[in-house]
């Protein structure tokens, strides 16, 4: 018992389409309605059921709801099976309620959208769909109900099979299943109906028992928002949070945010013993060895794979509140752990829900959906929802009435797509170190004057993928230079230093590789800034070669490619 | 099961230490009921793990109606020792006084006047702007519906029609000088995973879950223990009952149950074959259709 996973899933539709009655079915097979609260369903003064049992009572809690017949409010069901512990968050379907099913969409690792086998594919199932995929869930269960009011056929389910998945193809939905159902009757639910012979699928309960769960989760890419400093005594310091990506063990390097300083972690303490080991989404407490200065708000990353740093970015809203909203107004916006004043700096578009077409809007109201551009006081530390959920969510906050106004998801984009002629604005953060030296200028305005951040490639490749990544990132607007180790001799490090220091890319061609020279340099590059790119990694083809450490770059968040975004990708 | 996989258990215990957190690290003044019962027991315990190495950041407020078990005040006043954690035990003693109970009063009053009228006066004399409490989704329908943040006004009433939305893990904190957000840790938790949790963690709890022969008087459905001289209906007599309490609450208003599941693994397995519900015994939900929604929105926990 103690061992089996959590699958949070969220379900919408309207009374019509038998939702109610399908999760009364999952609760009642699971054992997940105790006999009393069946016998005060039976008992309710204003049961609605025409049957002997209305599955619904048990999903509809407000005393409005019931009064009136409808849902009003996302309600969170439990129920476990030998394998699995449920949460369902259960939406209402209706136009009005898209804010209610975003909420129970937020968490969930999968959707059921239900369908009913006589009417199909409805406007209602397509917008639930369109918001399970822009609330980024990771897998789709189709369920066609009341199967048994269309006979059981095999031609209706395929219909309507083949017009959902169209559709999910247009708004970009994956891992779909279809199930024919009865939930009144119990059909394909716990056990194959032998009412559907031609059903090679696993029952709808079997599915949520199998389907892999936090699908999304991301091990590679540290994440890991600063909540709370933990500081009992002078001894101890330690920086509690819960991992939004990628695994920490004592001794990993870190990098904070947004001081950019790099150290280790010493010790992962907890009540329980030290920790090994850390992964998401576990709430843990991070020791550090040196003592670099860190609060509420900051961020560690891995310094290899930084988050895109920004004061502004595209992103989708969606509108949560009865007054309207939009432009020339000042929001809180709270993202992981940071809350920044902010604004609304453009709607881009609004989202027609049915039609899928961009409509021009001049603000936001309840229930609408809007493509925008967000600008903040401070810079948030982020990466695209549909990569990193944790770290592309936000709420708006309306500082006046306090009240959530707004959900919103950071797309795949940077100030330039949204901008391109503005290269100049880019938000660029310092390094720790930069008042040792005198200068009056900071390393932030040395990258904003660069378009990039300077970093140091040492490749062991060919020399003419040397020159010829020079040319490419030239023509992609970048300050590089090539060192070669024939020419400069040993002080390839020292040199690599310089350029780095004055802002450029600098690239290291060794044709005798020493590994002391490449600690020495790696030793000078600001640790996320070190890229080494070994000849038997690269392919063949001298331009295939650069494309890859082009992309390595932009992995490394030291180049935003603005000839993609000209193309008109990933906006 | 894939090792970098949490179990349900732990899934649900980081999700309960990222709420906490989140409250201390943005609210002034916060403070934990503590209820002496069960889900206090685990909600304690998570504290404690999420200010490891340091001690809780906030106080223990119980909320005593002079109603409770003996049984219950020992454990409470033990463990909060054991823990080292700060104790305050608020009384509506005014009320006491003229003369409020169960008996005299009937339930609803009674427990609006020691319970909710108290716990109200205690938050607003301590100041609190964040109260965690134990309460979980699957107790009660119209808390299925309650966020994790839970905003009250000034009069510390709930109001379920507009309640913030609640999206990823990104709680809205912002009240007003007065107003006040009730958090609950454990909304996700089920009864079984609360005992479930209790056996994996080995957490104490009050004797009273316990099956013993115990002191009880039959009274329709409920079996009723004789404490705190409770009057006795016409024909009712006290027997001694192997029984034990599933749930905790004032002595008249919680019922026991008949069982003889005197271990953690046999209480477990006594509820994995439940087919009722844990708040049947407790009489003032069953009040009238929707009570316990009319009182939260009063201001009841």
């Amino acid at each position: 018992m103690s061992e089996s996973q959590l699958l949070r899933f969220s379900t919408a539709g309207s009374v019509d389409d038998g939702k109610s009655t399908l999760i009364g079915r999952l609760l009642f097979e699971a054992k997940g309605v105790y006999e009393d609260q069946m016998a005060s369903l039976q008992k309710s003064s204003i049961n609605r059921s025409t049957g002997p049992i209305d599955f619904s009572l048990l999903t509809d809690g407000l005393r409005a709801e019931r009064e009136q017949g409808i849902t009003i409010d996302v309600a969170y069901r439990y129920f476990a099976t030998p394998k699995r512990k449920f949460i369902i968050a259960d939406t209402p379907g209706h136009e009005q309620y898209t804010r209610n099913m975003a909420t129970g969409a937020s968490t969930a690792d999968l959707a059921i959208v239900l369908i009913d086998a006589r009417k199909g594919v409805l406007p209602q199932s397509r917008r639930h769909a369109y918001i399970a995929s822009l609330l980024g869930i990771p897998y789709i269960a189709v369920a066609v109900n009341k199967m048994d009011l269309v006979e059981f056929s095999e031609t209706v389910f395929d219909q309507i099979q083949k017009d959902f998945s169209a559709y999910a193809e247009q708004i970009g939905l994956k891992n779909l299943a279809f199930f024919p159902i009865s939930a009144l009757d119990g059909d394909n639910i716990v056990e194959r109906s032998a009412r559907t012979p031609w059903f090679k699928g696993t029952p709808l309960l079997e599915h949520l028992e199998s389907v892999p769960v936090a699908e999304d989760r991301n091990f590679t890419e540290l994440r890991f928002p600063v909540q709370y400093v933990i500081r009992p005594n002078l001894d101890f310091r330690g920086f509690a949070g819960q991992l939004a990506s990628g695994v920490l063990k004592p001794g990993d390097e870190v990098m904070s945010l947004p001081a950019g300083r790099v150290t280790r972690v010493k010790e992962l303490p907890t009540f329980d013993g030290p920790l090994k080991e850390a992964f998401p989404p576990m709430s843990i407490t991070v020791v550090l060895e040196d003592e670099i200065d860190l609060s509420r708000g900051d961020m560690l990353v891995d310094p290899n794979h930084v988050p895109h740093v920004s004061r502004r970015f595209a992103a989708k809203l969606v509108w949560m509140l009865d007054e309207a909203g939009g432009p020339n107004r000042t929001y809180l916006l709270k993202h992981a752990t940071q809350t920044v004043p902010c604004e609304i700096r453009r709607i881009r578009h609004r989202v027609d829900i049915n039609t899928l077409e961009n409509v021009q809007a001049e603000k936001l109201e309840l229930n609408e959906i809007a493509a925008v551009v967000m600008e903040t006081r401070r810079p948030l530390y982020f990466d695209a929802y549909s990569k990193n959920r944790a770290m592309g969510a936000f709420i708006l906050i309306d500082p006046i009435s306090n009240l959530t106004v707004a959900a919103g998801m950071i797309e795949e984009s940077t100030p330039e797509s949204v901008e391109p002629l503005q290269l100049r604005n880019l938000e660029f953060v310092g390094e720790a170190n930069e008042s040792a030296t005198g200068t009056q200028l900071t390393n932030a305005e040395r990258f904003a004057r660069a378009g990039h951040y300077p970093a140091t490639v040492w490749l062991t490749a060919r020399r003419a993928v040397a020159y010829l990544l020079e040319r490419r990132l030239f023509d992609l607007g970048c300050q590089v230079h090539v060192l070669a180790d024939d020419s400069e001799s040993h002080l390839l490090p020292e040199l690599s230093r310089v350029l780095s220091n004055a802002g450029l890319i600098a690239i290291c061609s060794i044709a005798s590789p020493d590994p002391g020279e490449r600690d020495r340099a790696a030793g000078f590059a600001a640790a996320n800034r070190f890229l080494e790119v070994p000849a038997k990694e690269l392919p063949a083809r001298d331009d295939d070669a650069v494309e890859v450490i082009i992309k390595r770059l932009e992995d490394l968040g030291v180049l935003r490619r603005k000839d993609r975004f000209e193309r008109g990708e990933g906006i | 099961m894939d090792s970098r996989t949490l179990s349900h258990l732990r899934a649900l215990e980081a999700e309960s230490i990222h709420i906490m957190r989140e409250v201390v690290a943005e609210f002034a003044k916060p403070v934990m009921l503590y209820s002496i019962g069960k889900d206090s027991s685990v909600m304690v315990r998570l504290a404690q793990k999420a200010f490891f190495p340091g001690k809780l950041p906030f106080p223990l407020l119980h909320v005593d109606t002079t109603y409770k078990f003996q049984e219950m005040i020992e454990f409470r006043d033990q463990f909060a020792k054991d823990l080292g954690a700060e104790l305050i035990v608020h009384t509506n003693q005014k009320a006491i006084d003229e003369g409020a109970n169960p008996f005299k009063l009937g339930t609803s009053k009674c427990c609006a006047l020691l319970k909710t009228r108290a716990l109200l006066d205690a938050l607003e004399a301590g100041g609190y702007d964040a109260a965690f409490g134990g309460a979980r989704r699957d107790e009660e329908k119209s808390r299925a519906k309650e966020r994790v943040f839970s905003f009250r006004d000034k009069f510390g009433q709930w109001d379920p029609k507009s309640q913030r939305p609640e999206l990823w893990s990104l709680y809205n904190s912002k009240v007003e000088k007065g107003e006040s957000i009730r958090v609950f840790p454990l909304s996700n938790w089920t009864e079984m995973d609360v005992w479930a949790y209790i056996e994996l963690e080995n957490i104490p709890i009050v004797p009273l879950y316990y099956a013993k022969e115990r002191e009880m008087v039959v009274r329709g459905n409920q079996l009723i223990p004789l404490e705190h001289n409770m009057p006795l209906n016409p024909g009712e007599k006290p027997q001694m009952i192997m029984s034990r309490m599933r749930s905790l609450g004032c002595t008249y208003c919680t019922g026991g149950i008949a069982s003889d599941a005197d271990t953690m693994p046999k209480i477990i397995n006594e509820l994995v074959q439940f087919r009722r519900s844990e708040r049947e015994n407790r009489i003032i939900d069953h009040d009238q259709e929707g009570s316990m929604e009319i009182k939260k929105r009063e201001g009841y926990f």
